[in-house]
C-alpha cells in the first residue's frame, strides 16, 4: 500500500539502524511523545535494533491515558442517566474510572455509543431532539479541531440537546513539565507528527532554545521512527539543539492554519489535570464563555464529582518516562487489560497496553535465525 | 465428593465484570475466562477437553462430528452474504474443521414481532442456496417469536452433524513441532465488510465478506492423502486468536511470517484507518491447516487447485518449546509477539 509499505521496508530499516550504530558514541535518552509512536516501537521491536547506548523512554502522548479519572467518573454518571446518550471514541470505553468503565455502564443499560467522528454525535442530536447527546471529547491537538467543529456546528444549528464532556490537552506544556522536572533524563524528543500536522512546529522552537534540547518532528511507521532517532542522535553527537522535521510529507512549520483558527474560536487555553501527573498550568483547552452552553459539566451539574486514582497504579511515572511499564509491580499481575488499574493498560496508545500485548514473554524472544 | 449434587456446582466467574459485556462473546481472553471458569467446569464434555469447534463422537463405530452456532450479525445483509448464508457456512465450517463431511443441519429462528416477512423470505432463500451449495440438508428446525423490542429482528441458531470418512485424528493434540501452517486465503475481509456496512463507513471500494463453505476445500487435503494434523477456521478473533488457542492446547510455539500472509489492499487500508490489526479480524471463509513440514508444498498445491484456496500460503511453522508463544516476523524484519486479544478491537481515537 502506498505511503505505508515504503515506510515499513525491511532493508531500509536495517540501513537506518546501521547508520545509527555508526553515529553513536555515548549514551543518549530520547523520548517519543506520542503513544502511537510507542506502539510502533514496541510492536516492531524498534528498540531491539538500536545500539545499547540509546534508551527510548515513552512519553505522555496518549490522550486516553492522561484523561483524569474524575472525567471518566463524570462520563459514567452521564451514562447512568435515562435522558442521555453518551457518545465516545471506541478506546475510551475500557478505561477504568473509580467504579467500573463505560463498557460496564453500557451493559448495565446505559445508552453508550461508539462514534467515529464527533460530527456523528451532532447528527445524532439532530435526529433525536428528545434526547440529550453528549460527546466525550478528549484528545490532544490532533483531535481537538474535529471536536471544536462539532461544537461550532451545534452552535450554528442552535442545537439545545448537544454538549461535550471535554478534556483537551496540549503537548508543549507537557514537554516543558518533563524538561523542568528535577532529575529529568530526557536529552532529545521525537515530537508527535500528527499533532504537528495540525499545529505546525513553530510552538516548539522556544523549548529548543530555552532547554537546549533537540526536537525532531517524527512520523509513525518503523522507518519514520528510526529516521527520527537517527536525526536526534546526530544532533546529540554533534552537540546541536535544533528543531528538525522528519515528517515533512505531512508537517510544515505553520501547520493547518484553518484548524488552529477554529480551535481559537471555540476553545481557550487553561489549566488541566493530567491523570497520574496532576495539574499543569496552561496545558489544556476549555470552551470559551460564548460556547459554555455546550459544556456538559455545567449542563448536568457534574462539577462536584472528584475521582480517586488507584494507589497501586504508577501511570504518572510511566507517562513521564520515569518508569517503563514492566517496572511496575502490578504490571501483568494485578493490572491486565481485563482488570486494569489505569488507563495506559487499556488504551490503544497506552504504553502499558503495548508492553502487555507485545512483550509479556520478554524472556523468550525469537532468535533472529528462526525463520517462518 | 458426597453425591451427585457436588459435581454440578457452577463456580461463579470471578472477573472484573458484574454483568455480561459484549467482549464475553468476542472470542478473546474474556470469552476464554467465561469458558474456563463457568462453562467447562459446569459441563465438561468432549468439546471442552479438545477445544475444537465441533465435538467428534463415536456412534457404534462410526465417528460423527456435532456442533452448534448462533448468528446475531447486524446488519442482516452485508456485501458478500447475509445472516442466512452465514448461519449455514458457520456451522458447516465448524464441522469441516474436524475433518468431517457435513451432512445435516437444524435451523432455529428467533424472530422479533414486526420483522418484515419479505426479509425473512430473503434470508430463508439465501440459507437454502447456501445449504445446497455446501451439500447439506436442513432436516429439522424451530421457530419462536419474541415481543417487539426484545430481539434484534432475527437471530438464527444452526446445529450440524457430519461424518468422518477417514481414520485421521486431527486437533491441537496432533500438532507437532516443525509443522507447516497454511492459511487458505486473504484475511480480514468478513470483519471489515461488516464493520463498513454497520457503521456506514464509505471506503473507495466495496469490501465483500469472504463467507464461504469450506468443507470441500478442507476435505480435499484428506482425499489427497495429506497427513493433516489440525484445521481451524479463522472466525472471531482472527488468525491471531486461533494460533494462540492452538499453541496453548498443543504446547508448542508458533512463528508466523507477516509478509507472507495476504491481506487485500483495500482491507489493509480500512484496518489502518480504524486502528485494527488484520491478524485479529474475523473471517468466515478461511482456515489454517497444520501439516508436516515436508508436506507443505503438496498441501499448498491441493489447496490452490480449489477456487476457495487459490491464494493459500504457507504462513508459518510450529516450533519446540512449552511457552505456547505466537511470534511474528514483521514486514520490517523485526519480531513481535502476537497475543490473545483481551476484548473486541475498538476503533481508536486518533
Amino acid at each position: 500500500m502506498r505511503f505505508l509499505d515504503e515506510y515499513r521496508d525491511k532493508a531500509g530499516c536495517r540501513r537506518l539502524a546501521a547508520a545509527i550504530r555508526q553515529t553513536v558514541t555515548r549514551p543518549h535518552t530520547i523520548m517519543e511523545i506520542c503513544g502511537g509512536q510507542t506502539h510502533t516501537i514496541v510492536k516492531y521491536g524498534i528498540d531491539d535494533v538500536l545500539p545499547p547506548e540509546i534508551t527510548l523512554v515513552h512519553g505522555p502522548g496518549c490522550p486516553v491515558c492522561v484523561t483524569p479519572v474524575e472525567l471518566i467518573d463524570k462520563a459514567l454518571a452521564l451514562a447512568a442517566r435515562q435522558d442521555v446518550t453518551l457518545t465516545s471514541f471506541g478506546d475510551m470505553l475500557r478505561v477504568p474510572g473509580s467504579q467500573g468503565d463505560l463498557l460496564s455502564a453500557k451493559a448495565a443499560g446505559g445508552d453508550v455509543r461508539i462514534v467515529y467522528s464527533p460530527l456523528d454525535a451532532v447528527k445524532l442530536a439532530r435526529r433525536d431532539p428528545g434526547r440529550q447527546v453528549v460527546f466525550f471529547a478528549v484528545g490532544f491537538e490532533t483531535t481537538a479541531p474535529a471536536n471544536a467543529m462539532a461544537v461550532y456546528q451545534a452552535h450554528q444549528l442552535g442545537l439545545k440537546n448537544f454538549s461535550i464532556l471535554s478534556s483537551h490537552v496540549l503537548v508543549p506544556p507537557a514537554m516543558e513539565a518533563i524538561l523542568s522536572a528535577p532529575g529529568n533524563r530526557v536529552q532529545g524528543f521525537l515530537a508527535a507528527g500528527h499533532v504537528c500536522t495540525v499545529m505546525g512546529y513553530w510552538e516548539y522552537e522556544p523549548l529548543v532554545t530555552k532547554y537546549r534540547v533537540p526536537i525532531v518532528v517524527t512520523g509513525f511507521e518503523p522507518l519514520d521512527i528510526l529516521h527520527g532517532v537517527y536525526m536526534c542522535v546526530r544532533q546529540l553527537e554533534e552537540g546541536r539543539a535544533e528543531l528538525e522535521n522528519q515528517y515533512s510529507r505531512s508537517v510544515n512549520r505553520e501547520g493547518n492554519v484553518q484548524a488552529q483558527r477554529l480551535l481559537r474560536t471555540v476553545f481557550e487555553v487553561g489549566p488541566r489535570n493530567w491523570r497520574g501527573i496532576g495539574a499543569i498550568p496552561a496545558s489544556g483547552l476549555g470552551l470559551r464563555p460564548e460556547f459554555a452552553a455546550f459544556d456538559a459539566e455545567k449542563r448536568f451539574d457534574l462539577e462536584g464529582i472528584v475521582g480517586g486514582e488507584s494507589e497501586r497504579c504508577i501511570s504518572g511515572l510511566v507517562l513521564q518516562g520515569v518508569k517503563k511499564p514492566h517496572e511496575c509491580p502490578a504490571f501483568g499481575v494485578e493490572c491486565t487489560p481485563e482488570q486494569p488499574l489505569g488507563a495506559p493498560m487499556v488504551s490503544s496508545e497506552g504504553a502499558c497496553a503495548a508492553y502487555y500485548q507485545y512483550r509479556r514473554h520478554e524472556a523468550a524472544r525469537q532468535p533472529a535465525g528462526e525463520q517462518a | 465428593m458426597t453425591g451427585p449434587e457436588a459435581e454440578v456446582s457452577c463456580p461463579a466467574p470471578k472477573g472484573r465484570y458484574e454483568n455480561v459485556v459484549l467482549a464475553h462473546g468476542g472470542g478473546g481472553a474474556l470469552m476464554q475466562q467465561l469458558l474456563e471458569r463457568l462453562f467447562f467446569p459446569a459441563f465438561g464434555g468432549v468439546g471442552a477437553k479438545d477445544r475444537q469447534d465441533a465435538a467428534v463422537l463415536d456412534v457404534g463405530g462410526q465417528r460423527i462430528a456435532f456442533t452448534t452456532d448462533s448468528f446475531v450479525v447486524k446488519p442482516h445483509r452485508f456485501p458478500g452474504g447475509d445472516i442466512g448464508s452465514l448461519a449455514v457456512h458457520g456451522t458447516v465450517n465448524d464441522l469441516a474443521m474436524t475433518g468431517a463431511r457435513p451432512l445435516w443441519l437444524s435451523a432455529a429462528f428467533i424472530l422479533e414481532e414486526g420483522f418484515p416477512m419479505a426479509e425473512l423470505e430473503a434470508v430463508t432463500a439465501s440459507m437454502a442456496r447456501a445449504a445446497h451449495e455446501a451439500r447439506v440438508t436442513v432436516v429439522t428446525g424451530d421457530t419462536k417469536v419474541v415481543d417487539r423490542g426484545k430481539g434484534d429482528g432475527i437471530f438464527i441458531n444452526t446445529a450440524g452433524v457430519g461424518v468422518l470418512e477417514h481414520a485421521a485424528v486431527t486437533g491441537p493434540g496432533a500438532v507437532r513441532p516443525g509443522d507447516a501452517i497454511l492459511v487458505s486465503g486473504d484475511l480480514a475481509r468478513h470483519g471489515m465488510a461488516i464493520m463498513a456496512s454497520r457503521e456506514g463507513l464509505e471506503f473507495e471500494s466495496l469490501i465483500e465478506s469472504d463467507s464461504a463453505p469450506l468443507a470441500d476445500l478442507a476435505l480435499s487435503l484428506f482425499e489427497a492423502g495429506i497427513e493433516v494434523h489440525c484445521l481451524r477456521d479463522l472466525t472471531r478473533g482472527g488468525l491471531a486468536s486461533a494460533m494462540n488457542e492452538i499453541a496453548g492446547a498443543a504446547g508448542c510455539g508458533i512463528v508466523l511470517d507477516e509478509a507472507a500472509i495476504p491481506v487485500r489492499e483495500d482491507v489493509r487500508g480500512a484496518c489502518e484507518i480504524l486502528g485494527f490489526d488484520p491478524m485479529y479480524v474475523a473471517n468466515e471463509g478461511r482456515f489454517a491447516a497444520f501439516v508436516p513440514g515436508p508436506s507443505a508444498g503438496a498441501a499448498l498445491e491441493v489447496l490452490r487447485a480449489h477456487p476457495l484456496g487459490e491464494q493459500a500460503v504457507k504462513a508459518g511453522v510450529t516450533t519446540e518449546g512449552g511457552s505456547a508463544r505466537v511470534a511474528v516476523e514483521t514486514v520490517a524484519g523485526t519480531w513481535r509477539i502476537l497475543g490473545m486479544l483481551s476484548g473486541e478491537q475498538l476503533p481508536r481515537i486518533c
